[in-house]
């Protein structure tokens, strides 16, 4: 299981980086971050890149701070970076619950954040992070950068917004306010495993009632994305165990499942169901936080 | 085949100057080019860590690495982790608690370890299992092993002053 | 004594010492096939089918033979001259047909395999190469299922290949009168061993002196060695086998394959060194594969539960072609299925069929775990039937002691089915006692009155080792007083040189580490059984004992005509001989006596040169160890998830050399029988092709997914028929898993029987509970 041979390049500034990858991706060029889900696929020769263009040693990619609301994550954080909050309030410690379930510890030492958004493989968490907190994905080349909006950028399995000769630089998730509530939850066979459901339900309580309802599923189709049946059903709700259930089951019905062997669409919709019943009960669980 | 490069690997405090082609692996590299035959390859796609070494003293899955990438960086393996006759408190527990059969994982798990034991002495047993989760055994059936890198943690601790 | 006193007392016998093979495996100092390197070595990369059946019209290899650092490509019509892979043992007639070819001939039967060979001078090139070897092929429609109506192989040739019958007692008079027949149909999924190590062989040909060396040797050297004498016409001399160290076996590993006829072949014709280093997305799809069976299983009962007649009818999903084993496994299957139960009759019809899959042989403990899972889940059945405890029906068909040794009109392996030793009764009491069987079941209803998914499930099991039917070592003492023990065994982690050690030293009072114990060269001894079946601690360990012995007495022999003694008023510690009653005395040490016997010296006298002694073993039974365990699992409702909350593993021993390592091999085991019962599965799609061959796909227990394991080890049943009372290890953890796991699961989501297909996946046991739930709605 050796790769296909390459020609390697590695750029120090970005503006070298977009250059090569203006001319070397119409010649089967990819970037190189983390390498954790590229790597493999080299290895089995599903991908054959001709060029790779590894980023690890651009300066300036590796920035992860709040400016205007936002915090950004530069295309060389590693997952691994968000283990403790990086900020305090919901944001930093959902990020940190989040980054748990992916892969393993040393996966988590090199694999990238926007790497992960960029693979878009339906089961990766970040994915169904970014589409929940409706994230915005800088895309940058020669022509010049755009902003992308999350809900616009998981287009399938694998398959995002991005031209072949841009480059992700940054993601921006939204500084959540300090009274928001998150619960996270996520089936896989084994620890670590890629999800066969996940689900992400953020809120606020307005009172006594939830506001501002947002379910995003992942794992369960081609793409992840909010589920507005389900966010419909909790809004101005008093959170109960039935109201959640009730979502959780128009959350399952309103998905196009992925089947594979290990999980045919009844299965996948009743994962669907269960994980979302969880991520609300864990939102709404007294302390605020999943932790 | 691709033009080779020259790269220069510096592991367990040495440097190899080698020549080889990018889609080299860093495993490949360790164990053809360098000699250094102690880490292993049990799957070359990144999920059994029987390639993991150190590098800048993070556990690291050789097999998901290009030897071109790994340039200017100190790498060390299990064929370095003992100091001489010395051996390293993991080592030393791995045969006390009888975490060794096979021996092909055990390189993998021993560096993981150590790269845990140096870096974050402090981790909880919850993350220690999570970490070692990393891991594919297949003879020992794990117990002995949590059981050796709990028990060098805790010399690592008591040592620590 | 302090420990480092005792062992160097030589008393180490039944003592968890420290393994001799750790130091250098901890170093990362370990000598797999993959760390040596020749000069001017040739890799050899294999291009396989793609194809689960097809015709194959052409391969062309042009390309490949162009491409860069290519020396050699081969098919079939390069070794037109070879036959296929002959079995280890005599096997049924019957069976030779459907030998594997070194290379595909004129059908391609399942993806994976060989249709090619390139050697290259680097693996990475040679992978290039071998992508671009061109097979031109028809597609047939593929054979997928073992219990469809046989179709045709070959000209002449069915897809059964096999049915065999065996049994005893008056089956049919059985069922008509009994109480209650119970009847089940119940799967074992695909799947194998996978060891951590895949496969690998090199072999060099040293031209000078005519030797033929394979490294990577492992499980079975000599017959290995004799095997390749065969395929290529040479002599035990020009073929040697040396063995590393193996990363694992489990049964796989050591079985000749194409690949390892191919690198020899290719050594001696390309005259370089061949290396061939398997992925692991070849070791999945392309070394043997085992377990898959479907059972249709009866029980007559009487009104107390006791089985008066057993009768199965099974399908044994073989794969494409029969390998080295012939229908070992299939004869494994039926001749242990009745375990450690009386079963007055039982009749056993296996069927041997062919599929378009990868070839399936022996993965630990062979028909073993398919058969107990077969067994003890109808045992179950039978209690659920009757409204009877499960445990208390399992006691009224237990083999007593008192009727001990029990003979089964039936033969494994070629001995007929004789179990030596054993107190069943007594180590289901021990196990029971030990996990606190009341209280455990108390604290299972009441969490279950909460609403948990929680069950305990229970399986007793016998076990065979110690295959013999002889095995001989060589002993010998230097003149610095070390000690080299020559056996033709074979190391694949189990810690075969440590035991052995033991063995020697405490037989003859030396300090273990002083002991070296050589295995898996074929050129040191001419005879060896390997490593294979748990025989090793008994057959090899009785070997060493035996020869120990002799050599224990020609030094004593010796020494006392130096010291002036009578032999048995001697004694040796640590390597020095001295009066028994004068510690403090006289004293000469071994290594003084061995130079005392050297042909030229001057005190030899008449007696024979040299402080060596050759000894042999021979058994024509094997021993029988026996277990029994327990699990406790928790089952997610939403998701079908099983979660083993708790494990105990009690397991008679007869006599264990180093507990430790006894304990290792049964916990380890344990671990594999959870991934068989839980994760492991090799499933294929409408085409035949493989779907797990990644290890994202074949899903194997980590840290994670594992209980705590508890070991109960017992010495209540020492085996009579070998003098140190040892019987065997190996397949200890893994036989009953299956059984138990199933068992668990169905007392937890409340399902008699539901279980009845491994491994019970979530999506399984999701798809139980929904049929569960819905059934009760109608009710």
């Amino acid at each position: 299981m050796k790769p296909a041979p390459f020609a390697y390049h590695r750029p120090t500034t970005l503006d070298d980086a977009m250059r090569l990858l203006a001319e070397l991706a119409p010649q089967e060029g990819r970037v190189l971050a983390g390498g954790q889900s590229l790597a493999p696929m080299m290895a089995f020769r599903l991908a054959r890149p001709a060029h790779l263009i590894d980023i690890n040693a651009v300066a300036g990619l590796d920035g992860l701070a709040v400016r205007d609301g936002a915090l950004r994550v530069g295309a060389c954080v590693r997952h691994a970076d968000f283990h403790r909050p990086v900020k305090d309030g919901a944001l930093g410690v959902m990020l940190a619950t989040v980054a748990r379930h992916i892969a393993h510890y040393p996966i988590r030492l090199r694999g990238t954040f926007c790497g992960s958004l960029a693979h878009a493989d339906p089961a990766a968490e970040w994915c169904v992070v970014a589409v929940t907190l409706d994230a915005e994905l800088m895309a940058v080349s020669v022509k010049g950068e755009r902003l992308i909006a999350a809900e616009s950028f998981f287009r399938g399995a694998m398959e995002t917004a991005l031209e072949p000769e841009e480059l992700l630089s940054e993601t921006r998730l939204p500084v959540l306010s300090g009274d928001t509530r998150f619960g996270f939850a996520e089936f896989s066979r084994r620890a670590g495993d890629y999800a066969q459901a996940m689900a992400l339900a953020v809120l606020h309580l307005d009172g006594a009632v939830i506001a501002a309802p947002r379910i995003g599923l992942g794992g369960v189709e081609a793409a992840p994305r909010r589920i507005a049946a389900a966010e419909e059903i909790l809004q101005g709700e008093a959170p109960a165990a039935e109201v959640f259930q009730a979502a959780a089951g128009a959350a399952a019905a309103a998905i196009e499942p992925l089947q594979d062997p290990q999980t045919d669409a009844q299965y996948r919709r009743e994962l669907a169901e269960a994980m979302v019943y969880r991520a609300l009960m864990r939102a709404c669980a007294p302390g605020g936080a999943e932790a | 085949m691709s033009d080779s490069v020259d790269v220069t690997l510096n592991v367990n405090g040495r440097d190899h100057l080698l020549r080889l082609e990018p889609r080299r692996t860093l495993l490949d590299a360790i164990r053809e080019e360098c000699g250094l035959t102690g880490t292993h390859m049990g799957c070359e796609h990144g999920v059994c860590g029987a390639c993991t070494v150190l590098v800048n003293g993070k556990p690291t899955r050789a097999c998901l690495m290009f030897a071109v990438q790994a340039q200017g960086a100190a790498i060390r393996t299990i064929d370095g982790l003992a100091a001489g006759d010395a051996l390293h408190p993991v080592q030393r527990a791995f045969i006390a608690h009888h975490g060794v059969q096979c021996g092909f994982c055990t390189p993998g798990f021993l560096m993981l370890a150590a790269g845990v034991l140096e870096h974050d002495p402090d981790i909880s047993d919850d993350e220690l299992l999570e970490v070692l989760s990393s891991n594919l055994c297949r003879c020992t059936g794990y117990q002995n092993i949590v059981a050796a890198v709990r028990a060098a943690i805790a010399e690592w601790r008591g040592g620590a002053a | 004594m302090s420990a480092k006193a005792k062992a160097s007392a030589g008393r180490v016998f039944g003592r968890s010492v420290p393994r001799l093979e750790d130091g250098p495996l901890v170093r990362g100092r370990g000598r797999f096939v993959g760390d040596i390197a020749f000069p001017h070595q040739l890799h050899m990369r294999v291009v396989r089918s793609p194809y689960a059946h097809a015709l194959l019209r052409a391969v062309d290899v042009s390309a490949a033979l162009a491409a860069p650092g290519v020396v050699s490509v081969w098919t079939t019509a390069d070794i037109a001259d070879l036959p296929p892979i002959d079995f280890r043992d005599p096997a049924n007639e019957a069976l030779r047909p459907y030998r594997q070819p070194l290379l595909a001939r004129d059908k391609l039967r399942y993806v994976g395999e060989p249709v090619a060979a390139v050697f290259a001078t680097d693996p990475y090139l040679a992978e290039d190469a071998a992508d671009l070897v061109a097979i031109e092929a028809e597609e047939l429609p593929p054979v997928l299922d073992a219990e469809t109506a046989p179709s045709s192989f070959a000209p002449g040739l069915a897809t059964e290949a096999l049915v065999l019958r065996e049994g005893y007692g008056d089956v049919n008079a059985a069922f008509p009168s009994a109480h209650a027949i119970v009847a089940l149909d119940l799967d074992i999924g695909r799947h194998s061993g996978v060891p951590l190590e895949t496969r690998g062989a090199l072999a060099r040909y040293d031209a000078s002196r005519d030797v033929l060396e394979l490294y990577g040797a492992a499980k079975v050297p000599h017959r290995n060695r004799d095997s390749l004498m065969r395929m290529f016409a040479r002599t035990a001399a020009g073929i040697v086998l040396k063995e590393g160290n193996t990363g694992g076996g489990f049964g796989i590993r050591g079985e000749l394959y194409p690949e390892d006829f191919l690198v020899c072949l290719a050594a001696m014709r390309l005259e370089r060194p061949v290396k061939w280093i398997e992925d692991r997305r070849e070791n999945l799809m392309a070394a043997n594969h085992s377990r898959q069976q479907r059972h249709h299983v009866r029980a007559a009962v009487d009104s107390d539960g006791r089985v008066l007649a057993l009768d199965d009818e099974f399908y044994l999903d073989q794969g494409a072609y029969v390998r080295t084993h012939g229908a070992r496994v299939l004869e494994m299957t039926i001749s242990m299925l009745p375990g450690p139960y009386r079963i007055p009759a039982y009749r056993a019809c296996g069927h041997f069929r062919l599929t378009n899959k990868t070839p399936a042989a022996t993965y630990r403990a062979p028909g073993r775990y398919e058969g107990s899972f077969v067994r003890e889940r109808l045992l179950d059945a039978v209690a659920d039937r009757l409204g009877l405890d499960r445990i208390e029906i399992r006691r009224r068909n237990l083999i007593t002691r008192a009727e001990m040794p029990f003979s089964r009109p039936l033969s494994a392996l070629g001995t007929e089915v004789v179990y030596d030793s054993g107190d069943y009764a007594l180590l289901l009491d021990k196990a029971l006692a030990r996990i606190g069987w009341g209280t455990l079941k108390d604290e299972l209803s009441r969490r279950r009155s909460t609403g948990e998914l929680v069950g305990a499930g229970l399986a007793i099991f016998v076990d065979k080792g110690g295959l013999g039917p002889a095995d001989g070592t060589r002993v010998s003492v230097d003149t610095t007083g070390a000690v080299e023990l020559v056996t033709g065994g074979s190391n694949v982690g189990q810690g075969f040189a440590t035991v052995m050690a033991q063995i020697c030293a405490d037989t003859l009072g030396v300090d273990y580490r002083r002991v070296r114990v050589v295995y898996g060269q074929t050129d040191r001894i001419a005879y060896g059984i390997g490593a294979h079946a748990s025989r090793a601690s008994v057959m090899t360990g009785g070997a060493a004992h035996a020869a120990t012995l002799k050599l224990r007495a020609k030094a004593l022999e010796m020494a006392a005509a130096l010291l002036q003694a009578a032999p048995d008023e001697l004694d040796i510690l640590d390597g020095v001989v001295s009066h028994r009653d004068r510690p403090g005395g006289p004293s000469i040490t071994l290594g003084e006596v061995a130079r005392h016997l050297a042909p030229d010296s001057p005190t030899l006298g008449d007696r024979d040169p040299g402080l060596d002694a050759e000894g042999w073993f021979r058994a024509s039974h094997m021993t029988y160890p026996y277990g029994v365990q327990i699990a406790v699992v928790r089952v997610d409702g939403d998701t079908g998830a099983v979660t083993v909350e708790r494990y105990l593993v009690a397991y008679d021993i007869g006599r264990a050399i180093n507990p430790m390592l006894v304990e290792g091999q049964l916990v380890g085991g344990v671990v594999q029988g959870l991934g068989g019962a839980l994760y492991e599965e090799f499933r294929y799609d409408e085409r035949g092709e493989p779907l797990a061959v990644t290890f994202a796909d074949y899903l194997m227990p980590t840290v994670r997914e594992i209980p705590p394991i508890e070991v109960l080890l017992t010495e209540d049943g020492p085996s009579p028929l070998n003098p140190l009372g040892i019987k065997s290890a190996g397949g200890g953890g893994i036989t009953p898993v299956g059984a138990v796991i199933a068992a668990a699961i169905d007392d937890a989501i409340g399902l008699p029987g539901g279980v009845t297909r491994l491994p019970a996946t979530p999506q399984r046991v999701k798809a139980l509970l929904r049929a569960n739930r819905q059934s009760r709605a109608a009710e």
